[in-house]
């Protein structure tokens, strides 16, 4: 049996205000427990909310960075349940008037296609509060500063159907909320939550199978391997002609397991309601268009305009644009090194292997924008051979020397690109090998000709003492050898 | 000087003649002589009360002083005191006492007035005759001469019943469904709703969030604009506080009325009236009519779906605002909770009283799946249409009369067994504050010795109006001025 | 209008209210009659007619996001049942 995967994800994000989403509270993060939290955000009794103005224009500047409509009547609701961390025994949100109405995002593939996730809404809403599961001697201690920071709760349509498209859209939704500047992106502090909803349905079938949500998913590693496990687990039980049940799941990374949440949400009727100690909140266009006017270039926007402004293929352009300062770091470069297309190869080939391997961040990276930039123009104007520019790269990255002219200096590559004295060499190297220029002129094989062109570059090179610019040689060696 | 309003004590202290720790002890002897018998104080804040007394003397000394300035008064018990104890009648909130004013308290404090302490309540403001009471049911001074013990209608009325018995010449209430109009005129007093939005509800204990307002209770009109000044005004931390400049209420106490077109709802006159209840109003209307206004019959025809829609959407808001009660960060808290479940159910269970929990399971059933359109969104739309009932009949005339309540004072006991038989008390309340207009209760007479009201509606903001309509009155009548014996 | 048993025991849980089996039949008296009442509203003609949820209508006044709170933790954890170390105490939560 063959089934087809629709995964719909549910992102909560953490808007990086100053202060909390109804009270002037600070949204600091690192507090000392309940130092953050006022009579308004403790639910003391007669206590009110009053909406922060910026959570709205973040809300906003998502809504416009996700093509999506913005809601210009949002409604506040409570919706209702028991929990130690929720101190009013509700929790502030939107139901049916949410801030953000449909829109969508264009997610790159691996294999080079596009995939378009739609946005279903995504509205405004009060976090809850920390439990802190240390046992105090048999209770459990809470934490109420995080209640009360502001969140938009992102909800997608099942559009998506692998893990790896469920990936590449959370990747993607993380790199557009962190580099608008609505969210520092921090999934370790839990910035971002990820609930995977998953159901299989038969191959080609048009009715959707019964899902699953796995909540609280805080890396992209571990919503892979959770999004593997879950339908594996469907798998099994559809195909022993079992049934899913409706429910939540709590996903174990470090032990590839899942287990079914203990029935907080069993005969959960949460009736939500419009909040009455809050007014509709009416958003104008002088409103939105200020909003707008505070969004950087978007991933999509810069995309086509590297392809423009740079001549870069589809694929280079995604890779360079995708993260704000990963674009910044080539741009950089580029501006530095004329040569775009070699900037992006070089940003793209030997800069990001060596972050990969030391496990950096571009904001971490030894090596600045201009100094690469600098590398890149001396390779463009012959200045350094292919291999010469990998000793100055080392170097710079070990920070062995200011720039990159310095250290081909110190290190004495500079390469000759002097064709006369080039030719001269060649001149010099074919007379004194006359056996193997007679054997090339006579092989009609092209490719035996190129081989046998490579036995020419070894004693080149040596008469060059390694500063011979291979790629003239190869041209002066050719013009000389086919006479 | 018990007997005196906040009127004449203000120009008595500015005068000289006492000072106000005299007058601040005079009354705080008085509650500790009286109040055994009425039982209209929660909290006496006797040391703070003499503070606050030298303290206003001291900045009339300074000739600092305002109109309030070291007057005496006391807030009902639903109005956060920092650092006295705020109970809201209930075993829930008995040891709470809150680091924060409510801002109506703030506002008193910076007018200079002398707080005595917190009056009694129904339980959580849901009640019409204080006996929800966790701290033991109010009596009303009217009526104990023959023996009898009644109540002073609820949920103000311990602010209602100290009023009458010049335990404190003021008072603050708050009224959701009628608690300040009924027990002002079951008391003999005058009180006054306001506009929804016009006072602060930040630091006012919630009940039904769109149908609570802060008012005021005295014995005057006049005493009531006074207390008004103070109260009313933009709240920034409140999102439904009304931006809106306030009046000096008092300065258009002594407007004429002639000209003032009053409509008499038909609804409030029906057959269902008592023929005593209805002479009393109709002599007051009278009084209106001989001072120059006019008199005719307006219609609400939505009235009498106003108790339905309100015992609906007054629990259902109610059971969201009363969850924050669950024994974690404040409050009570059963012993011994052995989970999670435990801690909130028994809390819970323990903590609140049986209206409060009738109406926290009414709300919540109200609310639930399956329920929500046939209750809640039903009554939200009748709502609607009992706004627009209000909003026609302004067209028409400048204020609506009518009775404030069906009789006067009933014995403690007398309608406790049924919880319906105590909410159509409220009949001629409730669509007030489903609509948000403001209303008052003015002493309009007494049947069979105890007394009745005349309640006066007005249009949205127009509280000056009503004040100047109801001191009018009481130009002309005295029954403002009867002592209980 | 009555309200059955397994409907007051369903929402007394959703209300975390602890009912002991004698309070039960009164309930479903009481609870019954209110909901009588509240039954009149069904003969009310609500079509085309907008719910109202407020009285004024108005629109939220936005706050403008400076902080204004200080930590006031000793004042608030003074008056709470039970805490340690800056945290409030309840009986262990299983996740």
């Amino acid at each position: 049996m063959q089934w087809d995967i629709v995964i719909g994800l549910e992102i909560h994000v953490q808007l990086a205000t100053k202060t909390k989403i109804f009270s002037g509270s600070s949204t600091a993060f690192g507090a000392e427990p309940n130092t953050q939290a006022s009579a308004v955000d403790l639910a003391m009794p007669g206590t009110l909310p009053v909406p922060n103005e910026q959570a709205f224009r973040y809300a906003v500047m998502f809504g416009l960075a996700v093509n999506a409509e913005i809601g210009r009547r949002s409604v506040f609701d409570r919706k209702n349940y028991f929990y130690p961390d929720l101190p009013k025994g509700y929790q502030t949100t939107q139901l049916d008037h949410p801030i953000v109405g449909p829109g969508f995002v264009d997610v790159d593939l691996a294999d080079g296609n596009s995939k378009r996730v739609r946005i279903h809404h995504a509205h405004l809403e009060e976090d809850a509060g920390k439990s802190l599961h240390e046992d105090f001697h048999g209770m459990t201690g809470i934490d109420l500063n995080r209640a009360g920071t502001p969140l938009i709760e992102i909800v997608t349509e099942p559009d998506m159907n692998s893990a790896e498209e469920a990936v590449a859209f959370a990747k993607k939704l993380h790199s557009l909320v962190s580099s608008i500047g609505i969210c520092d992106g921090d999934m370790s502090q839990g910035s971002l939550r990820f609930d995977v909803n998953i159901s299989l349905k038969p191959k080609g079938s048009d009715e959707l199978g019964t899902r699953t949500e796995t909540k609280n998913l805080n890396s992209f590693r571990f919503m892979e391997q959770a999004i593997a496990h879950e339908v594996e687990r469907q798998m099994d039980i559809l195909e022993d002609g079992g049934r899913i049940i409706q429910e939540t799941r709590l996903y174990n990374g470090e032990r590839d397991e899942s287990r079914s949440m203990r029935s907080k949400e069993e005969a959960n009727d949460y009736r939500y309601f419009p909040c009455p100690d809050l007014l509709p909140v009416v958003i104008d266009d002088v409103f939105i268009e200020s909003a707008r006017d505070l969004l950087p270039e978007l991933p999509d926007e810069r995309k086509a305009r590297f392809k423009e402004q740079y001549g870069l293929n589809d694929y280079d352009a995604r890779l360079l644009s995708d993260d704000a300062r990963m674009a910044a770091f080539f741009e950089e470069t580029a501006g530095h090194g004329k040569d775009a297309k070699l900037a992006a190869n070089w940003v793209l080939g030997e800069f990001t292997a060596r972050l990969n391997a030391e496990d950096k961040t571009v904001t971490q990276a030894p090596v600045t924008g201009a100094q690469l930039g600098q590398l890149v123009a001396r390779i463009a104007d012959n200045t350094v051979s292919s291999s010469g520019a990998k000793k100055v790269f080392e170097a710079l990255w070990n920070r062995d020397g200011d720039n990159a002219d310095a250290i081909i200096e110190a290190q004495g590559l500079k390469q000759v690109s002097d064709t006369g004295a080039l030719e001269q060499m060649v001149d010099e190297v074919l007379a004194g090998m006359p056996d193997q220029v007679a054997q090339y002129q006579q092989e009609t094989d092209p490719k035996k000709q190129k081989k046998m062109l490579g036995g020419f570059m070894g004693p080149l090179m040596k008469a060059s003492k390694g500063q011979g610019n291979p790629k003239l040689f190869n041209e002066i060696l050719l013009k000389k050898l086919s006479g | 000087m018990h007997n005196k309003s906040v009127a004449e004590l203000s120009r008595e202290l500015e005068s000289g003649k006492i000072s106000s720790v005299e007058l601040t002890r005079e009354f705080l002897d008085r509650i500790k002589a009286e109040d055994r018998q009425y039982n209209s104080f929660i909290t006496v804040t006797e040391d703070h009360a003499m503070a606050d007394a030298k303290a206003a003397d001291e900045q009339r000394a300074a000739g600092k002083a305002g109109v309030w300035t070291g007057v005496p008064f006391a807030h009902k018990d639903i109005f956060c005191t920092n650092g006295v104890a705020t109970t809201a009648g209930s075993k829930m909130l008995a040891n709470f006492v809150p680091p924060y004013d409510a801002t109506v308290t703030a506002n008193f404090r910076a007018a200079g007035a002398v707080c005595l302490g917190k009056t009694n309540m129904d339980e959580f403001a849901m009640g019409s005759s204080n006996e929800s009471s966790f701290f033991g049911p109010v009596t009303n001074p009217w009526g104990l001469s023959n023996g009898e013990k009644r109540v002073p209608g609820g949920s103000s009325g311990g602010s209602a019943a100290a009023i009458a018995a010049r335990l404190v010449p003021a008072a603050t209430a708050t009224d959701t469904g009628g608690s300040i109009r009924q027990p002002a005129a079951l008391c003999g007093i005058t009180g006054l709703k306001p506009t929804y939005g016009r006072v602060s509800r930040y630091g006012m204990i919630a009940f039904a969030s769109s149908l609570d307002q802060g008012g005021t209770m005295a014995r005057t009109a006049e005493d009531n604009a006074l207390m008004l000044n103070v109260m009313a005004g933009f709240d920034p931390k409140d999102s439904t506080s009304a931006d809106r400049a306030v009046p000096d209420y008092t300065a258009t106490l002594n407007e004429p009325l002639k000209g003032l077109r009053i409509g008499l709802p038909k609804e409030y006159f029906s057959d269902q009236l008592s023929p005593t209840m209805e002479q009393q109003v109709r002599s007051a209307v009278k009084e209106y009519e001989k001072l120059g206004a006019t008199v005719k019959e307006v219609s609400l025809p939505h009235a009498k779906l106003a108790i339905a829609a309100y015992y609906v959407i007054a629990p259902a808001e109610a059971s969201a605002n009363l969850s924050r009660f669950d024994g974690v960060r404040y409050g009570y808290r059963c012993e011994n909770p052995q989970d999670l479940n435990d801690l909130y159910t028994r809390t819970r269970a323990e903590g609140f009283g049986g209206e409060v929990k009738r109406r926290i399971l009414v709300g919540t059933y109200a609310l639930s799946a399956g329920y929500f359109d046939a209750y809640y969104l039903k009554a939200q739309k009748v709502r609607r249409l009992i706004q627009q009932d209000f909003i026609n009949a302004f067209k028409e005339v400048d204020v609506l009369m009518s009775p404030v309540t069906p009789s006067p004072a009933f014995v403690q006991g007398e309608k406790t067994s049924d919880p319906v038989t105590m909410y159509l008390e409220d009949v001629f309340t409730i669509a007030v504050n489903l609509a948000g207009v403001p209303a008052m209760s003015v002493p309009a007479g007494f049947i069979d010795g105890l007394p009745v009201g005349l309640q006066i509606i007005g249009n949205y903001f127009e509280e000056a109006r009503l004040l100047n309509a109801a001191h009018q009155f009481q130009q002309v009548t005295d029954w403002h001025q009867k002592l209980p014996q | 209008m009555t309200i059955s048993r397994e409907d007051i025991e369903k929402v007394a849980v959703l209300a975390r209210i602890r009912l002991d089996e004698e309070q039960i039949p009164e309930l479903e008296n009481d609870l019954g009659n209110i909901l009588s009442l509240v039954d009149q509203l069904s003969a009310a003609d609500t079509d085309n007619v907008e719910p109202l949820a407020h009285p004024l209508d108005a629109v939220q006044r936005l706050r403008a996001d400076e902080v204004t709170e200080t930590n006031q933790r000793e004042a608030f954890q003074a008056i709470a049942p039970a805490t340690e170390d800056g945290l409030y105490l309840v009986p262990r939560v299983i996740e």
